[in-house]
């Protein structure tokens, strides 16, 4: 995975609540593999109308937003389906930060594992930012996840994120790895639930 | 005096191995179901040269990409029999047992574990997919993880997490009929919001609640993640022990005795707190159907579309003018005027046996004034509705009578709801083109929606009980 430290880039508003993961990848794309290229895709229905054709309105087919690295969204950003591939999607993209009020578990969760920050501000926080971005859409944010800051327009907004997640996003650990240090107290671990616990091991 | 604990503090110090100085703990998995889904985390245990931990505490089922209309166990569309075929290979590779197309015991994951006794109380069970939430129905600590998290289940049978906060919602008082469990959840979700629960785990209390059959609060707890929960829970009981009984992989003889006597410890503690409490009345919940494409949109079925110029938060008020223009509705609609062109009964949600009985009592003798289609959360509840007629009720309504799988609720399987099309679901979610590309669709309890059927667009079932034994 690769870590993520400080990003200056241009930033997309969207402004919808409860942005779910449907909507940023449909469910026929979910038996793709990543290699067949989600980012091609990403907010598919929203990006395209039935015929593929672009929809003006729609704020990443904006010439000033279509490179954006960062998004910029609305409460309750990526509720909804556990897909992983929606947080692919958005990488293969070239997204690299997503900046809301609020997320959903799962995806926050799918995010820091596959090297996205998602990171917090309130709600008027993102309606002043999502704001400058309207006034002058090449504007560049600077994400600086060390200090957990954000730059917008000479105005500095702290943001939060779970510790253990900007830890994991700082240095770009191996869950798997860091969990195998641990071997022996799983195994011990398991030995008592086995022991305390045998019906939880089905026979059958 | 030991420090009172809540049923959520009870599981997860039941299941953590360690925690660390910032916090995160590492848990024990119990148990962990697989899907056609779960290939990206298959790819990656193979990218790593791993095995499968605990292949024996892993089940797989068949479920996402089955067509509902399957001839001989075959599947005709090369692009779904190959992500079945995908399964089938990945579980027989790793020695996990699967319940795939050919089996009696197939089904959708979240019907099924609880069938086969594979969910049971106290369990801490996590599956990639969002509504494992249900499994918390018969008190276990259940929750949907992404890829990735399922491949570290994979390899090491446990996961990362760091301890949620607690919430409680208790429903008092009792439910009027005609009001069921999804209705009930649907007016809590309404309440609090989409992301009222968000990094909660989440435990449902109260008269209402225990009065629920185990069919009831396994829909409860399903629907706790369109409230943003990482889980819901009910605390088992009586209920729960019966339910258990004699399913295949429960316990059974003096291991059930033993597992009963731990499990009936897995209640809160009278003194103990929760971050946040809320408290509903059940007799003040009528049936709900949702306008809007969030769960949160919804209202009691004698209400009308709401106004977003009357709405003083604005960005509620953005959102509700982009889905009444998806939906095509406008403020002051009577939900009752609501046309339907389909209808839907199924998913992991509301397709249990109790599900097809509350449809079929408002179905007989009827006719349904739109197509639609019937699928069993499983193929043993398709087998046991076949047994009690209820087959014929759905057929001779009008309806579709398919086989069990996800089918129209997630748009993967070939079962979908034509752009533009309304549908009357008892699906989970209603977001835009869920059911595929342009789809509208309402949520509702299976007996809404077929009263839906029946009058051809959104309708009080309430009207068409009078008379006939629920």
């Amino acid at each position: 995975m690769d870590n993520f430290h400080t990003l200056t880039a241009v930033a997309c508003p969207i402004d919808l609540i409860n942005l779910n993961t449907d909507q940023i990848l449909p469910a026929r794309y979910l038996k793709w593999t990543r290699a067949m290229g989600l980012g091609n895709v990403l907010f598919q229905d929203l990006r395209f109308d039935a015929q593929g054709r672009e929809r003006a309105d729609f704020p990443l087919n904006n010439p000033a937003w279509r490179h954006a690295k960062v998004i910029v969204g609305a409460r309750n950003f990526g509720c909804g389906s556990s897909r992983e591939s929606a947080v692919y999607a958005l990488y293969d993209y070239g997204i690299r930060c997503v900046i809301a009020p609020s997320f959903g578990d799962i995806f926050s969760g799918n995010a820091v594992q596959n090297g996205l920050l998602t990171a917090i501000v309130t709600d008027e926080e993102v309606a002043e930012i999502m704001a400058a971005l309207v006034r002058a859409p090449k504007l560049a944010l600077t994400i600086d996840l060390e200090r957990q800051s954000i730059l917008c327009n000479n105005r500095s907004y702290a943001f939060s994120i779970d510790p253990v997640r900007r830890m994991r996003l700082l240095n770009g650990w191996d869950d798997i790895a860091l969990t195998e240090s641990y071997r022996d107290r799983i195994a011990a671990f398991r030995t008592g639930v086995h022991a305390q616990r045998p019906w939880t091991f089905p026979h059958s | 005096m030991p420090q009172p604990q809540t049923i959520i503090d009870k599981l997860w110090s039941a299941h953590e191995i360690l925690r660390r100085d910032d916090g995160e703990s590492l848990l024990w998995v119990d148990r962990h179901y697989v899907h056609e889904g779960s290939f990206h985390a298959f790819a990656k245990v193979a990218a790593r040269n791993a095995k499968v931990a605990e292949p024996q505490l892993t089940f797989a089922v068949t479920d996402h990409y089955v067509p509902t209309r399957r001839p001989h166990s075959e599947i005709s569309n090369p692009e779904l029999a190959r992500m079945v075929r995908q399964l089938e290979e990945n579980t027989a590779a790793h020695g996990i047992t699967l319940f795939g197309l050919d089996d009696p015991r197939q089904g959708i994951v979240h019907v099924v574990g609880p069938e086969q006794g594979l969910t049971l109380p106290g369990l801490l069970i996590v599956c990639g997919d969002s509504h494992t939430s249900t499994h918390g129905a018969l008190g276990a600590y259940a929750f949907g993880i992404g890829a990735s998290e399922v491949a570290h289940v994979l390899m090491t049978q446990t996961i990362w997490q760091k301890k949620p906060k607690k919430m409680r919602i208790t429903v008092d008082g009792a439910t009027a009929p005609g009001v069921s469990a999804k209705d009930i959840v649907l007016a809590v979700i309404a309440h609090i919001g989409a992301d009222g629960a968000t990094g909660c785990a989440l435990e449902f209390s109260g008269a209402a609640i225990r009065a629920l059959s185990i069919e009831g609060r396994l829909t409860l707890c399903n629907m706790s993640i369109e409230a943003g929960a990482r889980c819901g829970i009910v605390a088992p009981d009586a209920a729960t022990f019966s339910y258990l009984k004699g399913r295949p992989y429960a316990p059974s003889g003096a291991q059930l005795d033993q597992a009963v006597e731990f499990w009936s410890k897995l209640s809160t503690d009278s003194d103990a707190t929760f971050e946040r409490d809320v408290t509903l009345d059940a007799k003040n919940v009528a049936p709900i159907v949702t306008w809007g494409t969030s769960p949160e949109d919804a209202l009691p079925i004698d209400a009308s579309v709401p106004d977003p110029a009357r709405e003083a938060n604005t960005e509620r008020a953005a959102h509700w003018r982009d889905a009444l223009a998806y939906m095509g509705l406008a403020p002051g609609n009577r939900l009752t005027d609501i046309a339907i062109d389909r209808v839907f009964i199924g998913s992991c949600t509301n397709a249990r046996i109790e599900d097809l009985r509350a449809a079929a009592a408002v179905l007989a003798g009827r006719t349904s004034k739109v197509p639609g289609l019937v699928s069993a959360g499983s193929s043993l509840v398709k087998q046991q509705a076949e047994q009690e007629g209820l087959d014929r009720v759905f057929r001779e309504a009008g309806l579709q009578w398919g086989e069990s799988g996800c089918s129209m609720c997630v748009g993967l399987n070939g079962d979908l709801v034509a752009p533009g099309e309304r549908c009357a679901s008892t699906t989970n979610r209603n977001f835009r083109g869920r059911q595929g590309p342009g789809a509208r669709t309402h949520l509702m309890s299976p007996a809404m929606v077929a009263a839906a059927a029946v009058k051809g667009h959104l309708a009080d079932v309430r009207e068409l009980l009078a008379g006939r034994k629920v």
